[in-house]
């Protein structure tokens, strides 16, 4: 299994490659006008996505499918995000192979907004202006430019909590109850604390952590401002925020608490079936992808709680429709379907992903996810959601998290200093700007 | 109508009335003027045979231009602005900014001086490994075809393939070579993180994709050499070993030089093991591993830094040329060092 997921993994990383040579060859052959706009004729849609967005899973193609029946709906997927923005902004660049609906990072939106807004269309000449009332508020801004272009429509957010493996718990000695766990680490260094207890009698081969980046990535989650002020500053470098984060990961590091691992790597893979760490940071996206990668064998072994240190917002994403797409108002029509309220909840219930509309976060406060042990889903997410900050973004967002993440792997796995890691970060991150 | 035409031909003047073609040419032409025409169909024909072969090979030169000389001179034009692929529509021109930037560039470096350490660490050992199983296949063995065919089989892998396998034998907690360390009794090695472990790594992944394959040209080099020379010095009383040394490595020279300059203009573009290995752009977390080609990959399709990929571009290529010269250089002297023996 993680052997066949890291063979699609490269494949597609492959396939990136091979694209982008391919496409810069094919640059100028820019999608033809929509000649067929009649209302019977038959439309096949493509449709471009990264990581999971559980449209497919949650079988809402074949339903809108059936609904429509001229539409026929074909999904292309890269697993990594990275791999898939490199082929989307070369795609971009030569004006050619873009799909009718391409999915966008919430890390990437500032990119979008403010410097290719020529490149997506203006969703509001659909009518999408009537749809403000039903995204939260941050979501719905985010995609929308200076002079009020709206360029994406809002899939799922990333409210935070924390995934941990009760049986591994029990083993070390310490508490599985979901609420009592959130009592002990309302702080994060009552998490550090408690991540000592475990280590002291955990089972072999077992860490507190998966890897301190994924904890940086969480904690930063709970920041109005990170890299970026709201006049479009570079301020990663002087922000508390930032700084506390960083030593909070440090302190985790040094403490030995993590397992050491690269998150999206084949070994991070692997390890969630191991058992080779005890908690692991959760964006409600990252449900999904736990079962994936634990399987079958760890149903019921999951739990979540509440975030230490309280609520916060990691990922989330958009669906646009490039400038170069060939049935935009076709393709409008099925965004405004699928980021609809009811179709937002179906998503949850089955992949975990939680919603951006207000509607649909008041028809799933009930969820419960037997695969974590029947843990309220619904209300912890929700609840997190309602109390994460509004976060200022910025075009290099996404680069700017990869290169401060490197510098703290290689204080996690190198034992270098957290001052010689963060002067490589900001190396790092002059080296990305240019 | 055939026989009477050439016999109306036949005083034309011979061997340009050959070819299949000539019959119902020259069969018109006594009909339209008997001195002008015969004498205009030869010089045409004359003109087309002196630029047939260039018709023939032009295909490849038309490609050629459009597909290697124009994207090499518009990376040269393109290395000389500030281009991001964001926005590709405004260039800024920088001059050889691009190219002095480089030179204070840390990332440059390490790059460098990785493709270079990546480059012997894998070339040295794969040619040698190659000479030697080359040698052996040389002998009369039972299954030779068989042998030799399966010697090229880790050449016909794909990289991707290749990379995906070795990277989980390389794993750090659940990969076999750790495994089997730990038997010996030693502590695991972190592959991916450690400098000369992950060098290592990728190396192993090149050799073994590549031995076979230049063990092929060596074998095929050597058969080459005369039979009479091995029995000549087998009756002069010299073993093997000594027969290795002074008859086949003499006689392959022109083979090694020949490997060698693939090798090198192999490892200079090294990209997809080290690309594949991890899945990192960067090469690992402290760019560890990380080659040139990677390197540019990486400010081009990671970072969108077109301009600066594009300079990358250009000292590799540069870089390719001076090392091909200078093996050539080397190749050359040695050998008239030989003759003047």
């Amino acid at each position: 299994m993680p052997i066949a997921r890291a063979a699609k993994r490269a494949t597609a990383r492959l396939g990136a490659v091979v694209l982008t040579g391919a496409l810069l060859a094919a640059c100028g052959s820019s999608a033809s006008p929509d000649s067929s706009d009649g209302a019977g004729a038959q439309v096949t849609l493509t449709v471009d996505l990264f990581g999971s967005f559980g449209f497919k899973e949650a079988g809402l193609y074949e339903e809108y499918q059936k609904l429509h029946p001229n539409v026929t709906i074909k999904q292309s997927d890269t697993q990594d995000e990275a791999d898939y923005w490199k082929s989307l902004q070369t795609r971009l660049a030569g004006g050619g192979g873009l799909a009718d609906v391409q999915g966008v990072e919430v890390g990437r939106i500032a990119s979008v907004t403010q410097q290719q807004s020529d490149k997506f269309q203006d969703l509001k000449e659909f009518g999408a202006d009537k749809l403000k009332g039903q995204f939260a508020e941050a979501k719905w801004s985010a995609a929308t430019t200076k002079d009020g272009k709206v360029l994406g429509l809002g899939t799922d957010v990333g409210p935070e909590a924390m995934c941990y493996r009760t049986d591994l718990f029990q083993q070390a000695g310490l508490p599985t109850d979901r609420e009592e766990l959130a009592k002990k680490w309302s702080t994060w260094d009552g998490y550090l604390e408690l991540g000592k207890e475990y280590k002291k009698k955990a089972p072999a081969q077992s860490a507190w952590l998966d890897s301190i980046g994924s904890l940086y990535g969480i904690m930063i989650g709970q920041e109005k401002e990170r890299y970026y002020d709201a006049s479009g500053k570079l301020i990663y470098e002087t922000n508390p925020a930032v700084k506390a984060a960083w030593d909070t990961s440090v302190k985790a590091a040094e403490a030995g608490l993590s397992a050491k691992l690269d998150q999206w790597s084949p070994q991070w893979n692997q390890a969630f079936a191991a058992g080779s760490f005890a908690t692991i940071p959760c964006p409600a996206w990252m449900l999904g992808y736990v079962k994936g990668q634990a399987g079958d064998g760890g149903k019921g072994k999951w739990d979540v709680a509440k975030l230490p240190g309280g609520a916060g917002n990691w990922g989330g994403s958009y669906l646009s429709i490039p400038r170069a797409a060939k049935h935009k108002e076709q393709a409008y029509q099925l965004i405004e379907w699928l980021t609809a309220p009811e179709q937002q909840a179906k998503v949850f219930q089955k992949q975990g992903n939680f919603p951006s509309s207000t509607g649909a976060i008041a028809q799933i406060a009930d969820a419960k996810d037997p695969y974590f042990s029947g843990a309220p889903i619904g209300r912890i997410f929700g609840d997190a959601a309602k109390a994460s900050p509004v976060q200022v973004l910025g075009v290099h967002d996404q680069n700017v998290m990869q290169q401060l993440t490197n510098a703290l792997s290689e204080v996690e796995r190198k034992g270098v200093s957290s001052d010689t890691a963060w002067e490589t970060a900001k190396k790092g991150v002059a080296n990305v700007i240019g | 109508m055939f026989p009477t035409s050439t016999a109306k031909a036949g005083p034309r003047p011979a061997g340009t009335g050959s070819g299949p073609g000539s019959g119902p040419a020259s069969g018109s032409g006594p009909g339209t003027g008997p001195d002008g025409g015969p004498a205009a169909v030869p010089r045409l024909r004359r003109a087309w045979r002196k630029a047939s072969p260039y018709a023939y090979i032009a295909p490849f030169f038309t490609l050629f231009l459009a597909f290697g000389l124009f994207p090499l001179l518009y990376t040269a034009f393109v290395s000389l602005y500030r281009v991001e692929l964001q926005t590709s529509g405004e260039m800024e021109w920088r001059g050889i900014g691009n190219y002095t930037a480089l030179f204070t560039d840390e990332y440059f470096w390490i790059s460098l001086r990785n493709t270079f350490t990546i480059g012997v660490l894998s070339t040295v050992p794969q040619l040698a490994m190659a000479l030697g199983l080359a040698h052996l296949l040389n002998y009369k063995l039972r299954g030779r075809t068989f042998i030799r065919t399966a010697v090229l089989l880790p050449y016909a892998t794909s990289v991707a393939a290749a990379t995906l396998v070795f990277a989980q034998l390389f794993g750090r907690d659940f990969g076999l070579i750790n495994y089997v360390i730990g038997l010996i009794g030693l502590d695991p090695v972190d592959w991916q993180t450690g400098t000369v472990a992950s060098q290592i790594a990728v190396s192993t992944i090149v050799i073994w994709r590549w031995t076979g394959y230049n063990a092929l040209i060596y074998l095929a080099g050597m058969q080459s050499i005369p039979h009479e020379l091995y029995e000549a010095a087998g009756i002069d009383g010299a073993s093997r070993w000594r027969q290795f040394i002074h008859v086949t490595l003499p006689g392959l020279r022109p083979t090694i030089v020949f490997t060698v300059i693939i090798s090198t203009i192999g490892a200079t573009q090294l990209f997809g093991e080290p690309l594949l290995f991890e899945g990192s752009i960067s090469g690992g977390i402290s760019h560890q591993y990380q080659t040139l080609g990677l390197y540019m990959y990486e400010q081009g399709w990671g970072f969108f830094h077109l301009g600066r990929a594009a300079a990358i571009a250009w000292v590799m290529f540069v870089l390719i040329v001076v090392l091909v010269g200078v093996n050539a250089l080397i190749a050359r002297r040695r050998a008239r060092k030989e003759a003047g023996r």
